[in-house]
């Protein structure tokens, strides 16, 4: 240890995030995941703790703007980047990101313990399917294509597969994300579809 | 969960310096498994040295193929259209593991080093030679279904996990390592070790030792008709029961050239040369290739609840080979 007088022995230190676009510090005990910083030391208590072992996806959170686990997330090691929490993702002037909407909709939900870390990774779907990241459904034919990947309900449940729901409300959370995707092949829903597809 | 102490390193050398210097620090990339491992209990370092943010680039080789950073995500990685065109068969392995969350965070190189799966070695009230040298293994009149039937030992019959590496031994790739005495280059071969008498050490990486990068061969026309198919006890989101990578080349119903691995069968990737060398020059028939894996797997030694693995990974391997055989000689290879 004699060498690296960097490698501090201290067990805790001030850490510095940056949430929904607002700088926090904490001291923090080292072993802080970011689910528990997020819950227990800022109150935002949207995102949700299930498993805490990265198996459940309830506390699914973007990290500079893609999901992300934030149970296996140490608060200290994510300093610098940026974090959003369903808390962040409504427009400022409160209007409700188009999932929420949609979640509301198609009523994809039971009890509601998993619907932030389900909305939060549908919004890293969407953007994923955009940059043109193919799933492991993709056929081996498209893999290789460049653009943008239409989601259709097999690829938003393998996309989606990081986010279970004890209730079983898959069947509506399906096409939630798919009125957002614009690719929804249901035709009975109300909500407007997008042509981003 | 023990305390630690934090460092975030400026360079691999400051990273190598710290930990090389300190019997009880540990390098933490994604984190995605040593955290979960660290709250288990599984991992007690007392001093973590995040490497999070070095090695992030895939860069292009100049003799061909890439250099991919250690820090590099599995997103990223599976998503770079290079390797979905070149190497088909390491995208699809990448997507087939874990969740969206997880693969934006784990990293190329802590998906090589993560540990077992097996339920013994996670649970620390429970004996585990991998965990604790000496202690025992429960798992061999306990539960193995999970668990290895070639290349283990008395001392530990655990699986490595990874469905990248499996593709990873396909592809002859290497192993970039810095550390206290210099650098390594290592085949997947030289990198993961067998248990024998010792299953506490995965590979052959001292204390200090960094992964830098994986080297990725040149683009062949062999590696684009390449595959990975996984069983797993759930349509996702679930580590392989049984996996295979392959790549074939077929010529006038022969076949010309072709690489084969398995996943979950053994404490590492199990590139299957035996079957290889069977198959290639042989008919490019599923039969012949089945044939071919039974002899791979004649070494094979199942306990009770896992010897299906043999017949899995023979009709996973005899299955994909025919796939990509049969886009092969339809010419779909582009060239």
């Amino acid at each position: 240890m004699t060498s690296t007088p960097q490698l501090s022995q201290a067990t805790s230190s001030a850490v510095h995030l940056s949430i929904n676009d607002e700088p926090h510090v904490w001291d923090l005990d080292h072993r802080t995941s970011l689910l528990d910083a997020l819950r227990d030391h800022l109150g935002l208590t949207g995102t949700k703790k299930g498993c805490d072992h990265g198996q459940c996806g309830a506390c699914t959170i973007l990290l500079d703007g893609r999901r992300a686990n934030s149970c296996l997330l140490l608060a200290v090691a994510v300093q610098g980047r940026e974090i959003t929490t369903i808390e962040g993702i409504a427009g400022t002037d409160g209007a409700l990101h188009p999932l929420q909407t949609a979640f509301l909709d198609r009523d994809a939900y039971q009890c509601g313990y998993c619907t932030p870390g389900q909305i939060c990774s549908a919004i890293g779907v969407l953007d994923e399917a955009a940059q043109g990241w193919p799933s492991a459904v993709t056929p081996a034919g498209l893999a290789g294509a460049d653009g943008p990947v239409v989601l259709d309900p097999a690829e938003v449940r393998e996309r989606m597969a990081g986010n279970l729901c004890r209730c079983g409300a898959y069947a509506n959370i399906v096409p939630a994300v798919l009125d957002v995707a614009g690719g929804a092949p249901d035709v009975d829903q109300s909500s407007p579809v997008g042509d981003q597809g | 969960m023990k305390e630690f102490g934090y460092l975030r390193a400026g360079s691999v050398a400051e990273a190598i310096e710290a930990v090389a210097a300190d019997a009880n620090a540990a390098y933490l990339g994604g984190g995605t498994n040593l955290v979960d491992l660290m709250r288990l209990g599984v991992a007690e370092p007392l001093r973590l040295v995040d490497i999070s943010g070095l090695s992030n680039e895939i860069t292009e080789l100049e003799a061909g193929g890439l250099l991919v950073g250690a820090g590099v995500s599995n997103s990223d990685l599976a998503a770079d259209l290079r390797v979905r065109r070149a190497y088909p068969m390491l995208s699809q392995a990448l997507l087939s593991g874990a969740s969206g969350q997880l693969r934006n965070v784990a990293t190329v190189g802590g998906n090589l080093l993560q540990r077992t799966r097996c339920l013994y070695f996670q649970d620390t009230s429970k004996p585990c030679n991998k965990r604790v040298s000496g202690s025992g293994c429960p798992a061999r009149s306990g539960i193995h279904r999970d668990l290895g039937i070639l290349g283990t030992s008395s001392a530990c019959v655990a699986t490595h996990p990874s469905d990248m590496a499996v593709a990873l031994a396909v592809l002859d790739a290497r192993v970039l390592i810095d550390g206290p005495s210099g650098q390594r280059r290592l085949s997947l071969d030289d990198f993961y070790r067998l248990p024998a008498d010792d299953p506490t050490r995965d590979t052959t990486l001292s204390h200090g030792e960094l992964i830098t990068a994986v080297e990725l061969p040149p683009p062949s026309p062999l590696f684009r008709v390449s595959g990975y198919r996984k069983a797993r006890d759930r349509a996702s989101y679930a580590f392989a029961v049984g996996s295979v990578a392959a790549a074939i080349a077929v010529d006038d119903g022969s076949v010309t050239d072709v690489r084969l691995a398995f996943g979950a069968v053994a404490p590492r990737p199990w590139r299957a040369r035996t079957a290889e060398r069977l198959i290639r020059g042989g008919p490019a028939t599923a039969a012949a290739y089945a044939a071919a894996v039974d002899v791979e797997f004649g070494a094979a030694e199942p306990l009770p609840d896992n010897a299906f693995k043999v017949p899995l990974s023979r009709n996973l391997a005899a299955a994909l080979l025919a796939e990509l055989a049969a886009v092969d000689e339809q010419g779909k290879r582009s060239t």
